[in-house]
């Protein structure tokens, strides 16, 4: 199966993407790029098992979070389903002094950063805005604005290079999470130049998932996305985003050259958002069906399995497990998420100042008197 | 140690002590390192700082503030110069969507101690986008502070202060006052951040004002008390939050009161200060609250800006027309 000179994956775009495991399941030893650089990954027997349990997993707490929203118990879930292998691929190859700047999409790369996947889901509730400290989990809280949280990622790793944290493997990097559609926003671009200037040691990781809300790639760009980087001034790469062999490949060997103080990488993970852009979208207006049947045949999740039963990794009794074991944690993250408390209404006048506002507190006060007024009355 | 330096040169000699004092204190914009800014506020400081703390920036703003975030969470405080009012626009919404709000989204766990420093204001002969008092934007912002200083003992001490301060802050420089020289107590602050300060005392009117136009209203007391009229002078200092104690207590003396800036009326500082000033001192009034601002226009060009900024005739006009109710 070996196959050093191939580029051009199963079912890849033009030119190419870096692909390791086909849609059926087959594994590629080794991959090199036209610019030379060779990916290959040595996962031994468990790290395969574990790489496919991640990938039901998170595939089965979006589910439940789709299902809460469905019951009116979160306002609205943001699902990462068809891009689970991007985001546990990429999650997987970060060393634990990274730092990751998300989307409000990363549940998946929450995930593997060891994170209680309760976290987002008082933001999507509505009990709070995702008020987590970015430091404590290097992961920093959801951005919702688009492509902003490429600039802070970028600031960052800036701050990084200024603490001489670079240079060596224990070097520390950062991946900052955005779409296609960021990618035509100043916010990104100037993130890309800003990192090309002062070699910050970061990586770009774009999943393309085809579609900002209903919007077609083609109205985005005209050119492939990795290829952007180009007119930056640092490397990128296109990866088969359903592939989580290649996407943990491909990032681990951004981020390794980064944390070497390298500078930045661009990665486009071609991948396909399979549901809605969130529980409040209906794609069945803008793309057709046998896209999205197409996009079934490469899913993420059937080719690790596929491979597992290829090599004889796992049995029935595995699969079942891992099944059971998901839907177990899924029941649990459903009741929690159901015992989440409203916030008490005072507390909307909390975290506005580090060092407070005496105008502030003014109105707390006289919010509370006014409600305090109420008490006893029917 | 008391010494007669320009607007400008304290605020240089503030921002010196900063980097001293700190060395998570880290200075970025446009121009700032090699040139010393635009108008020479960093002088010297990459020099002596070298580039890693006196960050010459790409040209974008966006991208100025954005990445500032980043270096924020990563443990640093960054103090930001945008390099003329009109340009803050392509900032403005990792001011208001991430720099304002990252303490409150986190439940209080991030801390942005940013200061954005903004030379602002007119009378500098400048074409379009180099005049403008953008302030009532941030001030308008949850999550902001708001400052101008006006002199420069207060040049040299509250940038110092808001660099200190854990919360982001917007500091407004009246850049056609750089040049203006006074008095700097270079031992002790002589007041806190956001308070605001009596700055001269009078009985019969009382003048709001803050930034460029302090020394309009200062020099309008001096025209008054020649015609017999005493003025009391407030600098807010601070725009947000506002401190309007001793306005409340000065209106309650006066009865009158007439607020001066040089950023249009509506839905302005001065609206929030006349309707503030309204509630809480509504029986001492003896005229409404006025105001003498600059006009519901874009900033005009310059060779007609004189007639679009308030000067010490149309504010001492705004004082004999409180007597006329």
């Amino acid at each position: 199966m070996a196959n050093g000179e191939r580029e051009v994956g199963v079912d890849a775009p033009a030119g190419g993407f870096v692909q390791l495991l086909t849609p059926d399941g087959e594994r590629v030893d080794s991959v090199t790029t036209a610019d030379g650089t060779t990916y290959s990954v040595s996962f031994t027997d468990d790290e395969y098992r574990e790489l496919y349990k991640d990938l039901v997993t998170v595939r089965r707490l979006d589910a439940e979070a789709t299902a809460l929203q469905r019951q009116g118990e979160l306002g609205i879930w943001a699902s990462l389903l068809g891009q689970e292998a991007a985001q546990v691929g990429s999650g997987r190859a970060l060393r634990p002094q990274d730092m990751a700047f998300p989307t409000y999409r990363e549940h998946g790369v929450l995930y593997t950063r060891g994170i209680d996947p309760i976290m987002p889901f008082g933001l999507f509730r509505g009990v709070d805005q995702g008020g987590w400290d970015p430091n404590e989990f290097k992961f920093n809280t959801y951005t919702i604005v688009i492509g902003a949280q490429t600039l802070h990622a970028t600031g960052y790793a800036m701050g990084i290079t200024m603490d001489g944290k670079t240079g060596n493997a224990d070097g520390e990097a950062v991946i900052a999470y955005f779409g296609d559609g960021a990618t035509s926003q100043g916010d990104v671009n100037e993130a890309f130049v800003w990192s090309g200037v002062f070699h910050a040691p970061i990586v770009f990781f774009c999943q393309n998932n085809q579609y900002a809300i209903s919007e077609p790639l083609e109205r985005q760009t005209r050119v492939p996305l990795y290829q952007r980087a180009n007119g930056f001034g640092f490397p990128g790469v296109r990866v088969d985003g359903n592939d989580v062999l290649a996407t943990y490949a491909v990032t681990r060997k951004a981020m390794d050259q980064a944390r070497h103080g390298q500078g930045p990488t661009l990665i486009e993970a071609y991948t396909y958002r399979m549901g809605a852009h969130t529980t409040s979208d209906d794609p069945s207006r803008y793309r057709i069906a046998s896209e999205v049947e197409a996009w079934q045949a490469r899913d993420p999740i059937l080719r690790v399995r596929a491979l597992l039963v290829r090599e004889q990794l796992a049995d029935d009794e595995f699969f079942a497990d891992v099944d059971e074991t998901a839907a177990k944690q899924a029941v649990e993250l459903r009741e929690r998420v159901l015992s989440m408390p409203d916030p008490a209404p005072l507390t909307i006048f909390d975290n506005v100042y580090p060092e407070g506002s005496p105008h502030l507190d003014e109105q707390r006060e006289q919010y509370a008197a006014y409600l305090a007024s109420f008490e006893g009355s029917h | 140690m008391s010494e007669t330096v320009t607007l400008g040169k304290a605020l240089n000699l503030g921002l010196r002590r900063a980097l001293e004092a700190d060395d998570k204190v880290i200075i970025m914009g446009e121009d700032v390192g090699k040139l010393g800014g635009v108008f020479r506020i960093t002088d010297g400081l990459q020099k002596d700082f070298g580039e890693e703390r006196v960050i010459d920036t790409p040209l974008a703003e966006s991208g100025i503030i954005g990445t500032a975030v980043g270096l924020a969470i990563r443990g640093y405080r960054p103090v930001c110069e945008i390099q003329f009012d009109g340009f803050v626009y392509p900032a403005y919404d990792q001011i208001v969507s991430q720099v304002a709000k990252m303490h409150y989204r986190s439940g209080g766990k991030v801390r942005i101690p940013i200061v954005i420093r903004i030379p602002f204001g007119g009378g500098i002969g400048a074409v379009e986008h180099h005049s403008e008092s953008p302030e009532a934007y941030f001030a308008h912002t949850p999550g902001l502070k708001v400052v101008a200083c006006a002199s420069p003992d207060d040049a040299y001490w509250m940038i110092q202060q808001a660099i200190t301060s854990d919360d982001p802050v917007i500091f407004f420089e009246p850049k056609r006052r750089y040049w203006e020289k006074g008095q700097i107590n270079r031992d002790e602050a002589s007041g806190a951040l956001h308070a605001s300060r009596v700055l001269r005392s009078g009985g019969d009117v009382t003048l709001v004002t803050y930034g460029p136009m302090v020394r309009t209203c200062l020099d309008a007391a001096t025209a008054a008390e020649e015609d017999g009229r005493s003025l009391e002078v407030v600098d807010l200092r601070s725009i947000s939050p506002l401190d309007l104690g001793p306005v409340y207590e000065s209106v309650r003396r006066t009865g009158r009161c007439v607020v001066v800036h040089e950023a249009p009326s509506t839905i302005s500082v001065s609206a929030e200060v006349a309707a503030r000033v309204t509630e809480h001192c509504f029986y001492s009034l003896e005229s409404p609250v006025l105001r003498v601002t600059g006009f519901d226009t874009p900033y005009p060009a310059s060779r007609v800006e004189e007639e679009y900024l308030p000067d010490l005739d149309r504010v001492l006009d705004a004082v004999d027309r409180t007597f006329g109710f």
